[in-house]
């Protein structure tokens, strides 16, 4: 039999309710191969004594109608945790415990989902490398020095790296996409108000997206159906009919009509980036879709938006911050000196940096030119999406602008980081569903990802699209375990 | 104080120099919502808890925390909307308000920017020389702060969250107001209506009710407004008025001297009695508003607002407007009776209570008179009366139907205040029952006249003032209880 941590989540939960492997077993496995891989540095804090007692329980005690019977699962470290240290990647969060449950992972612990650990990001979701947290590097497990992607970086080299047999990303800018195409899996954002933000730390509330990140679509599928839910405690959770999504998820996509964005050929992109894009429409019409051309006209200002939008809103989240209530307080002469100590050695440069940016777009005399402006590009690139709508079922693009870089690489240009984010900002900024797929491989056999985007509330179309075209892409990672002594 | 002259009794001028200056007032009224929870949690409103132990995590602010609306403090936003006749806003915002403060957890305050909740509306004010209407610019909702004490340790400030996040009401008047007098009546008017709405106590003691008072000069006659200072969160009528007449003076005095005025904001000193500069213009603070993106847009339905309406109970105005018709009484004495609402309450219970032959006159006498001094001298409030509503409508009832003199009746009165005793009942134990035996009073006015013969002579030669006499001397034989009116009859055709 194959090894129980390199199993899909599907594979997983069929082995333990036909009682071939326990929940202990399975627990047992990914702690120990995450013992074995310190070296990539994704845990941020571990949980693993607990999740071994708690799968010993849960076999004691079996219930095999949920969804995620005794699985042992790590979670982005933004998910706030009972009792469990919650750090967002952060120096000022270095302390923190929540003394509540965010909604997401509640979900899945009432599933029967078992915690594991709490997994590196980018210093509170700011990052495409995951090189701005204050807990270090994670290594991406396709080859060593590479960067997993961020902010979810340590989300995804987990998963790949079979250490989680799936995880729980954000996803603000691209956060959950393009790590899971830097890492050969599959992450999928879904439509703003599908999952609930209650207790995950907040970047930028009109963008943030929780969503499930896993080895194959299936298992997202799967993830999906039990993180989604209409939460009360979320003024902007939206209480629309959720599909069940594993059991309708079918490869029957014919007549789908799949856009392709002229715009999303941008200057500079690497051909291999272009091959790959023309390689997935093939496949799409191999799996029956149609494909049509489309526009998306104001493709170009999404990033220069999302830059605005995404710091405001960050720099007024992170204002309560400020070493009064918890996590950490440096000692000052006032509470002015208090407050900007706290604020000097809580926060890492890339956080001060985007505080920065936001208060300059908010200050008086600027927020009409910047945010105001900003506010209204933003709603002609979500009717860009809507007009495209009224002809396709779906677009398809690449996930990212190139394969993964090496850690360092683009640690002083932030501009150049900010790139990164360039395919799957627009649909950030739109509140769409997008899911990205690995689809191929660059010169240097670094996994590259395809991106498709749906309608609003069209997971499922979204998730059937990328499970046929999974099928004929067959891609396969190929992890040598190099960080294992 | 020199140079203050007044023509009538709420106009307040300032004479220097041959100038004459009116003073400008426009008011910022904070108030607190009634509502059991916060605006945005379900945490206790109560006051006077113990510190920090009416905090949630949305409250205190904790990493992931989201607020979630209120639905009852939107509907007493609108409701108080209705009552100052404004417009209500199908579509309001709510907006963060970006600044740091040791009480202020999430480091903004939610509250309401460009698009309040409540528009346009006004206030109408009774003053001595008639009615005056006062224009509300916008109602909004936000967030109380919590509270810093800076006295109970020596090196530390310590920060109580109790309040934190309770829902205030910002109540903003346009610059109509021209005195103290007339600010001390809108505030009351304004609590007032509020307090027969319901949506807010207007407990200035507990900080339910405060203001920042705007204030400005200008020549009288001038219409150029005058640069203004802002007087922050003063928590009682005497000092808005102690602090408009002190900040006005100086300002006068100011531009008398030739020097211009800055536009800042500005602290009421209560010990002093001066204002002091907080914050000048330049340093003011860039709040960095926009539309807070944890939540939706707020929208409301003309359905929802027209049910609303339908719940308001009769507002003072209305209802002094039917006291007046209906029970024939003054427009001042409306007035009195309207301006609070356990008043209006009590005096139409009184008002139920005569019954048919009811009498007015002595019911508004007796309420503003009797009830209103002891009430006064004890500091009781009128919702807590020592006397109920039916016992006073007894006791006037017996006034009217002859049975006690009002002599009598206010010895009864001290006597009800000690357990809301019944007046019937006094008035059988104490045998205090008015004389109105016309024969008994004839026996006891024939041995009067007997007893002062010459009196009586020196009475029907034309010395009338000695009818007076003999009216004391037949109450005073009577022990008070002799019917006056009878008497009266009985003495003019006796004599």
């Amino acid at each position: 039999m194959t090894e129980i941590t390199s199993l899909s989540l599907f594979e997983l939960i069929k082995n333990i309710k036909e009682k071939k492997i326990s929940s202990n077993e399975a627990a047992k496995s990914f702690v120990d191969r995450s013992q074995k891989s310190k070296k990539l540095n994704t845990y941020v804090t571990e949980n693993f004594e607990n999740c071994l007692k708690l799968s010993k329980e849960f076999d004691n005690k079996p219930n095999f109608d949920l969804k995620l019977p005794g699985i042992p699962i790590a979670v982005k470290d933004l998910f706030c945790t009972n009792e469990v240290r919650t750090t967002a990647g952060s120096n000022i969060l270095n302390n923190f415990v929540p003394s509540y449950e965010s909604t997401v992972t509640q979900n899945i612990w009432n599933e029967g989902g078992i915690l594991l650990g709490k997994l590196n990001c980018d210093e509170f979701a700011m990052g495409s490398s995951n090189e701005t947290s204050f807990f270090g590097n994670v290594q991406n497990p396709i080859a060593k020095n590479l960067v997993p992607g961020g902010s979810s970086g340590g989300s995804s080299s987990a998963l790949a790296a079979n250490l989680t047999p799936v995880t729980i990303g954000t996803d603000t800018g691209g956060s959950i996409r393009q790590p899971a195409s830097f890492t050969g899996t599959v992450g999928l954002k879904p439509t703003y108000g599908s999952c609930s933000r209650y207790g995950i730390v907040a970047f930028a509330s009109s963008l943030d997206q929780a969503g499930p990140m896993s080895k194959d679509v299936k298992d997202s599928s799967i993830l999906l159906e039990v993180i989604s839910s209409f939460d009360k405690k979320d003024s902007t959770s939206i209480d629309f009919k959720r599909n069940n999504y594993s059991s309708e998820l079918t490869r029957n996509i014919k007549g789908i009509k799949i856009g392709i964005p002229k715009e999303y050929r941008v200057d500079g992109m690497p051909g291999e980036i272009e091959n790959l894009w023309k390689k997935g429409i093939e496949y799409a019409k191999d799996c029956g879709a149609e494909i049509i051309d489309i526009s998306l006209p104001h493709t170009n200002y999404a990033l220069p938006t999302y830059y605005i939008v995404a710091p405001a809103e960050a720099s007024s989240n992170l204002a309560r911050y400020d070493g009064v209530k918890y996590g950490l307080r440096s000692s000052g002469e006032s509470l002015i000196d208090m407050y900007e100590k706290t604020r000097s050695e809580g926060f890492g440069e890339e956080v001060k940096r985007r505080i920065m940016i936001g208060t300059y777009v908010l200050s008086s005399g600027y927020y009409d030119a910047y945010y105001l402006k900003a506010q209204k590009v933003r709603q002609l690139i979500k009717k860009d999406f809507d007009d495209a709508y009224n002809k396709v079922d779906a677009i398809l693009t690449p996930s990212t602008p190139s394969s993964a870089f090496k850690i360092g690489e683009k640690s002083n240009d932030p501009v150049s980081m900010y790139l990164n984010d360039i395919f799957t900002v627009p649909v950030n900024l739109a509140g769409l569903p997008g899911i990205s797929i690995p689809a191929g491989r660059d010169k240097n056999n670094y996994p590259l990802g395809l991106q498709i985007i749906g309608k609003p509330f069209d997971e499922q179309t979204v998730l059937n699209i990328a499970y046929s075209m999974e099928e004929k892409i067959n891609y396969k990672n190929n992890i040598t375990d190099w960080w294992m002594e | 104080m020199d140079g203050i002259m007044s023509k009538n009794n709420s106009e307040y001028l300032i004479e220097r120099n041959d100038n004459i200056y009116e003073v400008v007032i426009g008011l910022e009224v904070h108030a607190q919502v009634t509502s059991n929870s916060k605006l945005f949690s379900s945490s206790s409103t109560k006051f006077g808890a113990e510190p920090n132990t009416q905090v949630s995590l949305v409250d205190a602010a904790f990493p992931g925390m989201l607020p979630v609306i209120n639905e009852y403090c939107i509907k007493q936003a609108i409701k108080t909307g209705i009552g100052l006749k404004a417009k209500i806003n199908n579509k309001s915002v709510f907006d963060r308000k970006n600044y740091f403060y040791a009480d202020l957890p999430q480091g903004y305050q939610i509250s309401q920017y460009k698009y309040p909740i409540v528009g346009e509306g006004n206030v109408i004010l009774d003053m001595p020389e008639g009615q005056k209407q006062v224009g509300i610019e916008r109602l909004h909702l936000e967030q109380d702060a919590g509270k810093s004490i800076h006295d109970i340790d020596p090196s530390n400030t310590l920060v109580d969250l109790n309040r934190s996040g309770v829902a205030l009401m910002e109540i903003v008047s346009k610059p109509d107001l021209r005195s103290p007098d007339e600010v001390n009546a809108y505030i009351k008017k304004l609590r007032s209506i509020m307090r027969y709405l319901g949506t807010c106590d207007g407990n200035m003691q507990e900080g339910s009710l405060r203001a920042d008072v705007n204030v400005s000069v200008r020549i009288k006659g001038s219409t150029k407004l005058g640069t203004r200072c802002e007087i922050k969160n003063v928590n009682s009528i005497k000092f808005m008025q102690m602090a408009i007449i002190y900040e006005a003076n100086r300002q006068v005095d100011l531009i008398e001297e030739g020097k211009e005025i800055d536009q800042e904001t500005r602290l009421f000193d209560t010990k002093k009695n001066e204002t002091r500069s907080m914050r000048s213009k330049e340093d003011a603070h860039d709040y960095r508003y926009f539309p807070d993106p944890d939540l939706l847009p707020l929208e409301i339905t003309d359905e929802f607002i027209d049910q609303l309406k339908s719940e308001i109970p009769e507002l003072p105005d209305d209802k002094k407007k039917r006291f007046i018709d209906e029970f024939k009484i003054s427009p001042y004495e409306a007035t009195i009776l309207v301006s609070d609402i356990d008043t209006a309450k009590y005096f139409e219970e009184v008002v139920a209570k005569m019954g048919k032959n009811r009498d007015m006159k002595l019911a508004v006498n007796w309420i503003t008179g009797e009830l209103f001094a002891v009430l006064n001298n004890k500091n009781i409030e009128i919702a807590h009366s020592p006397i109920s509503a039916k016992n006073l409508s007894k006791l006037i009832n017996l006034i009217k139907n002859g049975t006690i003199s009002g002599k009598i009746a206010k010895t009864i009165f001290e006597l009800m205040l000690d357990g809301d005793i019944d007046p019937q009942i006094i008035v059988e134990e104490k045998g205090l029952k008015q004389q109105s035996d016309p024969k008994a009073l004839e026996a006891l006015i024939d041995k009067i006249i007997n007893d002062n013969r010459e009196k009586a002579i020196e009475y029907k030669q034309g010395k009338e003032k000695l009818f007076g006499f003999f009216v004391g001397q037949a109450m005073k034989a009577s022990g008070g209880k002799a019917n006056p009116q009878l008497i009266n009859e009985i003495l003019k055709k006796k004599l």
